[in-house]
Protein backbone atom coordinates (compact mmCIF):
# COMPACT_ATOMS: atom_id res chain seq x y z
CA UNK A 1 0.00 0.00 0.00
CA UNK A 2 1.49 3.29 -1.01
CA UNK A 3 -1.13 5.52 0.51
CA UNK A 4 -2.76 4.95 3.85
CA UNK A 5 -5.88 6.65 4.90
CA UNK A 6 -5.51 9.03 7.80
CA UNK A 7 -6.27 7.58 11.22
CA UNK A 8 -9.85 6.43 11.56
CA UNK A 9 -12.13 9.32 12.25
CA UNK A 10 -10.09 11.79 10.23
CA UNK A 11 -11.75 10.65 7.03
CA UNK A 12 -14.80 12.67 7.99
CA UNK A 13 -12.76 15.80 7.19
CA UNK A 14 -11.58 14.57 3.81
CA UNK A 15 -13.27 15.90 0.65
CA UNK A 16 -15.28 13.55 -1.53
CA UNK A 17 -12.75 13.97 -4.31
CA UNK A 18 -9.82 13.11 -2.06
CA UNK A 19 -11.70 10.03 -0.83
CA UNK A 20 -12.00 8.84 -4.42
CA UNK A 21 -8.26 9.13 -4.85
CA UNK A 22 -7.75 7.09 -1.67
CA UNK A 23 -10.14 4.50 -3.09
CA UNK A 24 -7.99 4.45 -6.22
CA UNK A 25 -5.23 3.22 -3.91
CA UNK A 26 -7.46 0.39 -2.71
CA UNK A 27 -8.25 2.12 0.55
CA UNK A 28 -11.23 0.28 1.92
CA UNK A 29 -11.95 2.78 4.67
CA UNK A 30 -12.24 5.52 2.10
CA UNK A 31 -14.77 3.40 0.22
CA UNK A 32 -16.69 2.89 3.44
CA UNK A 33 -16.69 6.64 4.05
CA UNK A 34 -18.00 7.33 0.53
CA UNK A 35 -20.72 4.77 1.11
CA UNK A 36 -21.64 6.44 4.40
CA UNK A 37 -21.92 9.77 2.58
CA UNK A 38 -23.79 8.67 -0.52
CA UNK A 39 -25.22 5.22 0.17
CA UNK A 40 -28.48 6.62 1.44
CA UNK A 41 -29.10 8.91 -1.55
CA UNK A 42 -27.94 6.16 -3.87
CA UNK A 43 -30.39 3.67 -2.39
CA UNK A 44 -33.25 6.17 -2.46
CA UNK A 45 -32.59 6.79 -6.12
CA UNK A 46 -32.23 3.13 -7.01
CA UNK A 47 -35.41 2.27 -5.15
CA UNK A 48 -37.34 5.04 -6.87
CA UNK A 49 -36.25 3.71 -10.25
CA UNK A 50 -36.45 -0.01 -9.57
CA UNK A 51 -39.32 -0.18 -7.04
CA UNK A 52 -37.84 -3.35 -5.65
CA UNK A 53 -35.61 -3.50 -2.60
CA UNK A 54 -33.46 -6.41 -3.73
CA UNK A 55 -32.84 -4.90 -7.16
CA UNK A 56 -32.13 -1.49 -5.63
CA UNK A 57 -29.54 -3.08 -3.35
CA UNK A 58 -27.95 -4.80 -6.34
CA UNK A 59 -27.78 -1.52 -8.23
CA UNK A 60 -26.16 0.28 -5.30
CA UNK A 61 -23.71 -2.55 -4.73
CA UNK A 62 -22.70 -2.65 -8.38
CA UNK A 63 -22.33 1.12 -8.47
CA UNK A 64 -20.07 1.22 -5.42
CA UNK A 65 -18.02 -1.65 -6.78
CA UNK A 66 -17.78 0.44 -9.95
CA UNK A 67 -16.38 3.22 -7.77
CA UNK A 68 -13.90 0.74 -6.28
CA UNK A 69 -12.81 -0.58 -9.67
CA UNK A 70 -12.59 2.64 -11.60
CA UNK A 71 -11.66 5.26 -9.01
CA UNK A 72 -8.28 5.61 -10.67
CA UNK A 73 -10.00 6.90 -13.78
CA UNK A 74 -12.07 9.54 -12.03
CA UNK A 75 -11.07 13.05 -13.12
CA UNK A 76 -11.89 15.70 -10.51
CA UNK A 77 -11.67 18.48 -13.10
CA UNK A 78 -14.52 16.86 -15.04
CA UNK A 79 -17.09 16.36 -12.34
CA UNK A 80 -17.65 16.51 -8.62
CA UNK A 81 -17.20 13.13 -6.96
CA UNK A 82 -20.85 13.17 -5.89
CA UNK A 83 -21.92 13.64 -9.51
CA UNK A 84 -19.65 10.85 -10.65
CA UNK A 85 -20.93 8.43 -8.01
CA UNK A 86 -24.61 9.25 -8.47
CA UNK A 87 -24.18 8.97 -12.23
CA UNK A 88 -22.84 5.43 -11.73
CA UNK A 89 -25.77 4.59 -9.47
CA UNK A 90 -28.31 5.98 -11.92
CA UNK A 91 -26.73 4.13 -14.81
CA UNK A 92 -26.78 0.82 -12.95
CA UNK A 93 -30.37 1.26 -11.86
CA UNK A 94 -31.49 2.21 -15.35
CA UNK A 95 -29.63 -0.71 -16.88
CA UNK A 96 -31.33 -3.03 -14.39
CA UNK A 97 -34.79 -1.60 -14.90
CA UNK A 98 -34.45 -1.92 -18.64
CA UNK A 99 -33.17 -5.43 -18.32
CA UNK A 100 -35.91 -6.46 -15.97
CA UNK A 101 -38.36 -5.01 -18.46
CA UNK A 102 -40.37 -3.52 -15.72
CA UNK A 103 -42.69 -1.15 -17.37
CA UNK A 104 -41.77 1.70 -15.16
CA UNK A 105 -43.82 4.29 -17.01
CA UNK A 106 -47.13 2.66 -16.12
CA UNK A 107 -46.19 2.33 -12.53
CA UNK A 108 -44.83 5.75 -11.99
CA UNK A 109 -48.14 7.19 -10.85
CA UNK A 110 -48.44 4.54 -8.17
CA UNK A 111 -45.13 5.50 -6.66
CA UNK A 112 -45.18 7.10 -3.27
CA UNK A 113 -44.24 10.70 -3.99
CA UNK A 114 -42.25 11.02 -0.87
CA UNK A 115 -41.13 8.97 2.05
CA UNK A 116 -41.01 10.55 5.47
CA UNK A 117 -37.49 11.15 6.61
CA UNK A 118 -36.67 10.19 10.13
CA UNK A 119 -34.37 12.28 12.25
CA UNK A 120 -31.12 10.39 12.36
CA UNK A 121 -28.01 12.53 12.20
CA UNK A 122 -27.20 13.69 8.69
CA UNK A 123 -30.73 13.46 7.48
CA UNK A 124 -31.44 17.10 8.14
CA UNK A 125 -28.92 17.95 5.43
CA UNK A 126 -30.35 15.35 3.12
CA UNK A 127 -33.83 16.70 3.75
CA UNK A 128 -32.63 20.20 2.95
CA UNK A 129 -30.97 19.15 -0.30
CA UNK A 130 -34.07 17.30 -1.21
CA UNK A 131 -36.29 20.31 -0.67
CA UNK A 132 -34.01 22.53 -2.72
CA UNK A 133 -34.13 20.14 -5.69
CA UNK A 134 -37.87 19.67 -5.35
CA UNK A 135 -38.39 23.43 -5.27
CA UNK A 136 -36.24 23.83 -8.37
CA UNK A 137 -38.27 21.11 -10.12
CA UNK A 138 -41.44 22.99 -9.28
CA UNK A 139 -39.96 26.02 -10.97
CA UNK A 140 -39.95 24.24 -14.33
CA UNK A 141 -42.80 24.30 -16.83
CA UNK A 142 -44.91 21.21 -16.24
CA UNK A 143 -44.09 19.56 -19.56
CA UNK A 144 -40.35 19.92 -18.98
CA UNK A 145 -40.59 18.59 -15.46
CA UNK A 146 -42.61 15.62 -16.65
CA UNK A 147 -40.02 14.79 -19.30
CA UNK A 148 -37.16 14.98 -16.78
CA UNK A 149 -38.96 12.87 -14.21
CA UNK A 150 -40.03 10.18 -16.63
CA UNK A 151 -36.53 9.99 -18.05
CA UNK A 152 -34.54 10.16 -14.84
CA UNK A 153 -36.75 8.30 -12.37
CA UNK A 154 -38.64 6.24 -14.91
CA UNK A 155 -35.64 5.05 -16.88
CA UNK A 156 -37.42 5.74 -20.17
CA UNK A 157 -35.41 6.47 -23.30
CA UNK A 158 -36.29 9.57 -25.28
CA UNK A 159 -38.08 7.45 -27.90
CA UNK A 160 -40.13 5.69 -25.23
CA UNK A 161 -40.95 9.09 -23.79
CA UNK A 162 -42.10 10.38 -27.16
CA UNK A 163 -44.34 7.39 -27.60
CA UNK A 164 -45.72 7.54 -24.11
CA UNK A 165 -46.48 11.24 -24.25
CA UNK A 166 -47.65 11.13 -27.86
CA UNK A 167 -45.21 13.86 -28.89
CA UNK A 168 -42.67 14.09 -31.69
CA UNK A 169 -39.15 13.06 -30.68
CA UNK A 170 -37.87 16.57 -31.42
CA UNK A 171 -40.30 18.01 -28.89
CA UNK A 172 -39.16 15.56 -26.24
CA UNK A 173 -35.51 16.32 -26.91
CA UNK A 174 -36.03 20.00 -26.51
CA UNK A 175 -38.15 19.58 -23.38
CA UNK A 176 -35.42 17.54 -21.78
CA UNK A 177 -32.73 19.95 -22.86
CA UNK A 178 -34.53 23.09 -21.78
CA UNK A 179 -35.72 21.47 -18.58
CA UNK A 180 -32.32 20.21 -17.54
CA UNK A 181 -30.57 23.47 -18.45
CA UNK A 182 -33.17 25.42 -16.48
CA UNK A 183 -32.85 23.05 -13.54
CA UNK A 184 -29.11 23.60 -13.60
CA UNK A 185 -29.60 27.35 -13.47
CA UNK A 186 -32.21 27.20 -10.73
CA UNK A 187 -30.00 25.00 -8.59
CA UNK A 188 -27.08 27.33 -9.09
CA UNK A 189 -29.28 30.16 -7.91
CA UNK A 190 -30.34 28.20 -4.89
CA UNK A 191 -26.70 27.85 -3.97
CA UNK A 192 -27.01 24.11 -3.94
CA UNK A 193 -23.52 23.89 -5.33
CA UNK A 194 -22.16 24.82 -1.95
CA UNK A 195 -24.48 22.81 0.21
CA UNK A 196 -23.96 19.59 -1.75
CA UNK A 197 -20.23 19.66 -1.26
CA UNK B 1 -22.95 17.92 -37.15
CA UNK B 2 -26.52 19.13 -37.06
CA UNK B 3 -28.01 20.95 -34.08
CA UNK B 4 -30.00 17.85 -33.52
CA UNK B 5 -27.09 15.95 -32.11
CA UNK B 6 -26.08 18.75 -29.73
CA UNK B 7 -29.58 18.54 -28.28
CA UNK B 8 -28.85 14.96 -27.23
CA UNK B 9 -26.54 16.16 -24.45
CA UNK B 10 -29.45 16.39 -22.00
CA UNK B 11 -30.83 12.98 -22.88
CA UNK B 12 -27.31 11.61 -22.54
CA UNK B 13 -26.90 13.19 -19.11
CA UNK B 14 -30.23 11.63 -18.10
CA UNK B 15 -29.26 8.17 -19.43
CA UNK B 16 -32.26 8.47 -21.76
CA UNK B 17 -30.62 7.34 -24.99
CA UNK B 18 -30.79 3.93 -26.57
CA UNK B 19 -27.48 2.13 -26.86
CA UNK B 20 -27.09 3.07 -30.53
CA UNK B 21 -27.95 6.72 -29.89
CA UNK B 22 -25.56 6.77 -26.99
CA UNK B 23 -22.71 5.42 -29.05
CA UNK B 24 -23.25 7.92 -31.81
CA UNK B 25 -23.47 10.77 -29.32
CA UNK B 26 -20.23 9.66 -27.67
CA UNK B 27 -18.51 9.75 -31.04
CA UNK B 28 -19.86 13.24 -31.55
CA UNK B 29 -18.80 14.24 -28.06
CA UNK B 30 -15.20 13.33 -28.71
CA UNK B 31 -14.98 16.08 -31.32
CA UNK B 32 -17.39 18.68 -29.95
CA UNK B 33 -16.04 21.04 -27.30
CA UNK B 34 -19.42 22.77 -27.06
CA UNK B 35 -21.13 19.55 -25.98
CA UNK B 36 -18.35 18.55 -23.63
CA UNK B 37 -18.56 21.95 -21.96
CA UNK B 38 -22.31 21.76 -21.69
CA UNK B 39 -22.39 18.19 -20.52
CA UNK B 40 -20.57 18.79 -17.22
CA UNK B 41 -23.28 21.14 -15.97
CA UNK B 42 -26.09 18.99 -17.32
CA UNK B 43 -24.72 15.89 -15.64
CA UNK B 44 -24.47 17.69 -12.37
CA UNK B 45 -28.06 18.89 -12.67
CA UNK B 46 -29.18 15.36 -13.55
CA UNK B 47 -27.32 13.87 -10.57
CA UNK B 48 -28.92 16.40 -8.25
CA UNK B 49 -32.26 14.82 -9.10
CA UNK B 50 -31.10 11.87 -7.01
CA UNK B 51 -31.53 13.99 -3.90
CA UNK B 52 -35.19 14.57 -4.63
CA UNK B 53 -35.74 10.80 -4.56
CA UNK B 54 -34.33 10.32 -1.07
CA UNK B 55 -36.22 7.53 0.64
CA UNK B 56 -35.65 4.95 3.34
CA UNK B 57 -32.19 3.96 4.51
CA UNK B 58 -30.60 0.96 2.84
CA UNK B 59 -30.44 -2.19 4.96
CA UNK B 60 -27.37 -2.26 7.19
CA UNK B 61 -25.96 -5.42 5.64
CA UNK B 62 -25.63 -3.74 2.24
CA UNK B 63 -22.64 -1.77 3.50
CA UNK B 64 -20.85 -4.93 4.59
CA UNK B 65 -21.75 -6.73 1.36
CA UNK B 66 -20.15 -3.98 -0.66
CA UNK B 67 -17.05 -3.75 1.49
CA UNK B 68 -16.44 -7.48 1.60
CA UNK B 69 -16.89 -7.81 -2.14
CA UNK B 70 -14.46 -4.94 -2.65
CA UNK B 71 -12.00 -6.72 -0.36
CA UNK B 72 -12.33 -9.91 -2.41
CA UNK B 73 -11.73 -8.08 -5.63
CA UNK B 74 -8.61 -6.37 -4.46
CA UNK B 75 -5.77 -7.52 -6.61
CA UNK B 76 -7.91 -8.91 -9.37
CA UNK B 77 -7.55 -5.75 -11.33
CA UNK B 78 -4.25 -4.62 -12.72
CA UNK B 79 -2.48 -1.63 -11.26
CA UNK B 80 -3.40 -2.47 -7.70
CA UNK B 81 -0.19 -2.44 -5.73
CA UNK B 82 -0.73 -5.59 -3.69
CA UNK B 83 0.49 -8.01 -6.33
CA UNK B 84 3.97 -6.70 -6.74
CA UNK B 85 6.06 -9.15 -4.81
CA UNK B 86 7.93 -12.12 -6.17
CA UNK B 87 7.32 -11.60 -9.81
CA UNK B 88 10.83 -11.81 -11.14
CA UNK B 89 11.53 -15.52 -11.03
CA UNK B 90 8.29 -16.74 -12.62
CA UNK B 91 8.54 -13.95 -15.14
CA UNK B 92 11.91 -15.16 -16.31
CA UNK B 93 10.64 -18.72 -16.56
CA UNK B 94 7.51 -17.57 -18.30
CA UNK B 95 9.42 -15.46 -20.73
CA UNK B 96 11.26 -18.54 -21.90
CA UNK B 97 8.05 -20.51 -22.27
CA UNK B 98 6.29 -17.65 -23.95
CA UNK B 99 9.11 -17.30 -26.42
CA UNK B 100 8.98 -21.01 -27.15
CA UNK B 101 5.28 -20.93 -27.90
CA UNK B 102 6.02 -18.01 -30.15
CA UNK B 103 3.28 -15.64 -29.20
CA UNK B 104 5.45 -13.17 -30.98
CA UNK B 105 4.10 -10.26 -29.08
CA UNK B 106 7.37 -8.77 -28.00
CA UNK B 107 5.58 -7.65 -24.91
CA UNK B 108 7.72 -8.89 -22.09
CA UNK B 109 10.12 -6.01 -21.95
CA UNK B 110 7.26 -3.56 -22.29
CA UNK B 111 5.30 -5.05 -19.45
CA UNK B 112 5.58 -3.26 -16.18
CA UNK B 113 6.55 -5.56 -13.32
CA UNK B 114 3.37 -4.94 -11.36
CA UNK B 115 1.39 -6.06 -14.38
CA UNK B 116 3.51 -8.99 -15.45
CA UNK B 117 2.76 -10.93 -12.35
CA UNK B 118 -0.49 -12.80 -12.96
CA UNK B 119 0.27 -13.92 -16.50
CA UNK B 120 3.77 -15.03 -15.60
CA UNK B 121 2.68 -16.79 -12.45
CA UNK B 122 -0.06 -18.76 -14.17
CA UNK B 123 2.05 -19.51 -17.20
CA UNK B 124 4.72 -20.89 -14.90
CA UNK B 125 2.34 -23.50 -13.48
CA UNK B 126 2.82 -27.07 -14.75
CA UNK B 127 0.37 -27.83 -17.53
CA UNK B 128 -0.51 -24.19 -18.24
CA UNK B 129 -1.58 -23.52 -21.82
CA UNK B 130 -1.26 -20.45 -23.98
CA UNK B 131 -4.01 -19.54 -26.43
CA UNK B 132 -3.53 -16.72 -28.90
CA UNK B 133 -5.89 -13.77 -28.96
CA UNK B 134 -5.67 -12.14 -32.36
CA UNK B 135 -2.27 -10.72 -33.15
CA UNK B 136 -2.12 -8.52 -30.10
CA UNK B 137 -2.51 -10.80 -27.17
CA UNK B 138 -2.79 -14.19 -25.55
CA UNK B 139 -4.45 -15.97 -22.69
CA UNK B 140 -2.80 -18.46 -20.38
CA UNK B 141 -4.89 -21.02 -18.54
CA UNK B 142 -3.68 -23.24 -15.69
CA UNK B 143 -5.14 -26.75 -15.29
CA UNK B 144 -7.26 -25.53 -12.35
CA UNK B 145 -8.91 -22.91 -14.57
CA UNK B 146 -6.96 -19.95 -13.27
CA UNK B 147 -6.27 -17.68 -16.21
CA UNK B 148 -4.77 -14.36 -17.22
CA UNK B 149 -4.69 -12.43 -20.42
CA UNK B 150 -2.05 -10.21 -21.89
CA UNK B 151 -3.06 -7.70 -24.51
CA UNK B 152 -1.48 -4.77 -26.25
CA UNK B 153 -4.06 -2.06 -26.83
CA UNK B 154 -4.02 1.74 -26.83
CA UNK B 155 -5.44 3.49 -23.75
CA UNK B 156 -9.22 3.19 -23.59
CA UNK B 157 -10.97 6.39 -24.72
CA UNK B 158 -12.08 8.79 -22.03
CA UNK B 159 -15.12 7.46 -20.19
CA UNK B 160 -14.48 3.95 -21.51
CA UNK B 161 -12.83 0.84 -20.25
CA UNK B 162 -11.73 -2.45 -21.70
CA UNK B 163 -13.72 -5.31 -20.25
CA UNK B 164 -12.76 -8.96 -20.49
CA UNK B 165 -15.38 -11.71 -20.66
CA UNK B 166 -15.53 -15.42 -20.09
CA UNK B 167 -17.96 -16.52 -22.78
CA UNK B 168 -19.72 -19.85 -22.61
CA UNK B 169 -22.76 -20.90 -24.55
CA UNK B 170 -25.64 -19.26 -22.71
CA UNK B 171 -23.52 -17.56 -20.08
CA UNK B 172 -21.18 -14.62 -20.51
CA UNK B 173 -19.52 -13.38 -17.36
CA UNK B 174 -17.48 -10.23 -16.75
CA UNK B 175 -13.85 -11.13 -16.10
CA UNK B 176 -12.28 -7.80 -15.24
CA UNK B 177 -11.62 -4.26 -16.40
CA UNK B 178 -8.45 -2.66 -17.65
CA UNK B 179 -7.29 0.52 -19.22
CA UNK B 180 -4.73 -0.46 -21.79
CA UNK B 181 -1.91 1.88 -22.63
CA UNK B 182 1.79 1.78 -23.13
CA UNK B 183 3.19 -1.70 -23.59
CA UNK B 184 0.96 -4.63 -22.81
CA UNK B 185 -1.60 -5.01 -20.09
CA UNK B 186 -1.97 -8.12 -18.00
CA UNK B 187 -5.29 -8.97 -16.43
CA UNK B 188 -6.01 -11.85 -14.13
CA UNK B 189 -9.30 -13.36 -15.26
CA UNK B 190 -11.96 -13.36 -12.55
CA UNK B 191 -13.49 -16.75 -12.03
CA UNK B 192 -12.37 -20.12 -13.32
CA UNK B 193 -12.04 -20.68 -17.06
CA UNK B 194 -13.44 -24.04 -17.99
CA UNK B 195 -13.11 -26.05 -21.18
CA UNK B 196 -15.11 -24.70 -24.06
CA UNK B 197 -14.94 -21.11 -22.78
CA UNK B 198 -13.85 -18.27 -25.00
CA UNK B 199 -12.11 -15.22 -23.56
CA UNK B 200 -13.07 -11.99 -25.30
CA UNK B 201 -12.51 -8.28 -24.79
CA UNK B 202 -14.85 -5.37 -25.56
CA UNK B 203 -14.81 -1.63 -25.00
CA UNK B 204 -17.45 -0.57 -22.50
CA UNK B 205 -18.38 2.49 -20.56
CA UNK B 206 -16.19 3.33 -17.58
CA UNK B 207 -17.06 1.23 -14.58
CA UNK B 208 -17.87 -1.75 -16.73
CA UNK B 209 -21.15 -3.44 -17.57
CA UNK B 210 -22.71 -6.79 -16.75
CA UNK B 211 -23.04 -8.02 -20.30
CA UNK B 212 -21.01 -7.04 -23.36
CA UNK B 213 -22.65 -4.34 -25.48
CA UNK B 214 -20.82 -5.39 -28.62
CA UNK B 215 -18.97 -8.23 -30.26
CA UNK B 216 -15.48 -8.71 -28.77
CA UNK B 217 -12.78 -7.03 -30.85
CA UNK B 218 -10.34 -9.65 -29.63
CA UNK B 219 -11.14 -13.21 -28.65
CA UNK B 220 -9.50 -16.59 -28.21
CA UNK B 221 -10.61 -19.84 -29.72
CA UNK B 222 -12.52 -22.08 -27.36
CA UNK B 223 -10.22 -23.22 -24.54
CA UNK B 224 -9.51 -26.96 -24.79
Amino acid sequence: MTTRSPATGDLAQVSDEALVSLVANSDEQALAELYDRFGRVAYGLALRILRDEALAQDAVQEAFLGVWRSADRYLPERAKASTWILTLVHRRAVDLVRREERRRGERLEDAPESVALSTVEGEATLGYQRRVVQEALKGLPADQREALELAYYGGLTQSELAERLGQPLGTIKSRMFMGLARLRDLLAQAGLEESLR
Amino acid sequence: MSDDIHALAAAYALDALSQAEEQSFEQHLAGCTRCRGELAGLKEAAASLAYAAAGPSPPLQLRERILSQARNERGNVVSLPARRRNWTAPLAAAAAIAASVAIGLGVWTATRPSEGNAFARILAQPGAKVIGMGDRGAVTVAPDGEAALILRVPPAPSGKTYEAWVIRPGATKPAGLFRGGKGATVLEIQGAVTRGSVIGVTVERAGGVDQPSQKPFAATKAIT
